[in-house]
């Protein structure tokens, strides 16, 4: 049912989750990257936005053998995305080079078919009109374009910071699809304290990511579904690796 | 009595005319005009008298950053190159510049015709073979800046370039037209 397209380039991030001490620097600089307004009660969790969400996962033990783990969330990008045909405007799409889902805000109708259908929770619905502090204004980014209330936003690689190396690419007559990995970082990547996640494309063997996805403790959520996330995880115990898709209790896997 | 209401619901197709000749000239003809209010750029730029009069080009004024971003409108700095501190011609539009706005540290508040909503990313740098006339309004030759047109609603200028100009243009030479192309 979709129309698979395979680009030339990938981009993809590898999380390493056993570097990952969960302080969130992540999602704050997303936040500050991608314009989103201070919400007025964080605490309701139905109704803020997060594009990177940080995730608590434990081994269900007590202590002493308790161990917990932090998963970074932001939107896989699927190869086969579930978003994508559901949405009846084609404000989403996945058909450029990169392979980045897009998300066209004043095309957006808000009739949220794409959060329904996402299994990762990536897309977040703006409830309120975004509002910054007096003076906070000035910290707006010219990077991604502010929305209004009433649509669907989520995390898009940073997509801006592509485009930008792109030019940059075309100035210094490089092959805009042959970018070195340290032209285009999103900004989770590059404000991450303990370097947990890397960032690149994976068709291009320069990159590290071209490596690190196919390590042996390499792995993606919900595999199961066939979704082909562009987000790679990777974890040397096991009790991680497990959570990443549902099992039943039967199943041999 | 049948008659005589059937020729009172008819009342000709005079009215039927009138209305729908209303309709289009509100619609073709006043709405246009009360959606756009028209203004004036601070003072005249007349870039023919760069152009033809001190041979200069685009590029002159018009230059790209480093990283192949465009430079957006010539600042007082760069005009200061040669209009130093005293009048070098005899028009007011000079005066006016030199007295008003270089004289007092002050940028010239420029209306832009062409400037997009914000959600457009578009590169300068990537667009670099094509004249800089096949999107942006012949200026070089002319003498005056023609009147800027704001949209009443949006507050985007009339004449700025339209998505499905975009759009053709991309088609034509066989360039993606994928969303993130030019949306951000
Ligand atoms: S993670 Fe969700 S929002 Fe992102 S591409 Fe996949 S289905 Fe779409
Ligand atoms: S909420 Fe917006 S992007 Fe999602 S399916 Fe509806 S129109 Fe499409």
């Amino acid at each position: 049912m979709h129309n698979h397209i395979d680009f030339e380039t990938r981009y993809v991030m590898c999380v390493d989750i056993d570097k990952c001490t969960g302080c969130g620097a992540c999602m704050v600089s997303c936040q500050a990257e991608n314009n989103i307004a201070p919400m007025e009660d964080g605490s309701n969790k139905l109704k803020t936005l997060t594009w990177m969400l940080v995730y608590e996962l434990n081994n269900g033990k007590n202590f002493p053998d308790r161990e917990v783990a932090y998963l970074p969330r932001p939107c896989m990008q699927c190869e086969n995305p579930a978003c994508v045909p559901v949405c009846p405007v084609v404000a989403t799409a996945k058909d450029e080079e990169g392979g980045i889902v897009s998300q066209i805000y004043p095309r957006c109708i808000g009739c949220r078919y794409c959060m329904a259908a996402c299994p990762y929770h990536a897309r977040y619905f703006g409830w309120f009109d975004p509002k910054w502090p007096e003076g906070m204004d000035k910290t707006l980014s010219p990077m991604t374009s502010t929305r209004p209330r009433g649509v669907v936003e989520k995390c898009n690689f940073c997509h801006t910071r592509l485009m930008n190396a792109r030019q940059r690419a075309r100035q210094e007559g490089v092959d805009p699809l042959k970018m070195p990995e340290d032209w285009y970082q999103p900004a989770c990547v590059e404000s991450c304290p303990s370097g947990a996640i890397t960032f690149g494309d994976i068709n291009n063997p320069e990159h590290k990511v071209h490596e690190l996805a196919h390590s042996k403790y390499a792995f993606r959520l919900l595999e199961k579904l066939g979704m082909d996330p562009q987000v790679y995880y990777i974890s040397r115990r096991e009790w991680v690796r497990k959570q990443a898709d549902h099992h039943t209790a039967e199943e041999k896997h | 009595m049948e008659e005589k209401r059937a020729s009172k619901q008819c009342g000709g197709v005079l009215p039927f005319f009138i209305g729908v000749l209303a309709s289009l000239i509100i619609g073709w003809w006043v709405f246009p005009q009360v959606l756009y209010s028209q203004k004036a750029q601070p003072f005249n730029f007349s870039h023919k008298v760069h152009v033809d009069g001190e041979g200069m080009d685009c590029e002159s004024c018009h230059t790209y950053a480093e990283d192949g971003s465009f430079n957006g409108l010539p600042s007082n700095a760069v005009c200061a190159d040669c209009h130093s501190e005293d009048v070098l011609g005899d028009t007011k539009d000079e005066e006016i510049f030199v007295t008003e706005y270089l004289q007092k540290d002050k940028e010239v508040p420029w209306l832009v015709y062409q400037y997009q909503p914000d959600n457009v990313y578009f590169s300068h740098k990537a667009h670099e073979g094509f004249e800089c006339t096949d999107c942006h309004p012949d200026l070089g030759n002319s003498d005056t800046l023609p009147a800027y047109y704001e949209n009443r609603i949006s507050g985007y200028s009339k004449q700025t370039m339209k998505m499905w100009q975009c759009e053709r243009c991309h088609a034509e030479v066989g360039t993606s037209n994928a969303c993130y192309i030019c949306h951000k």
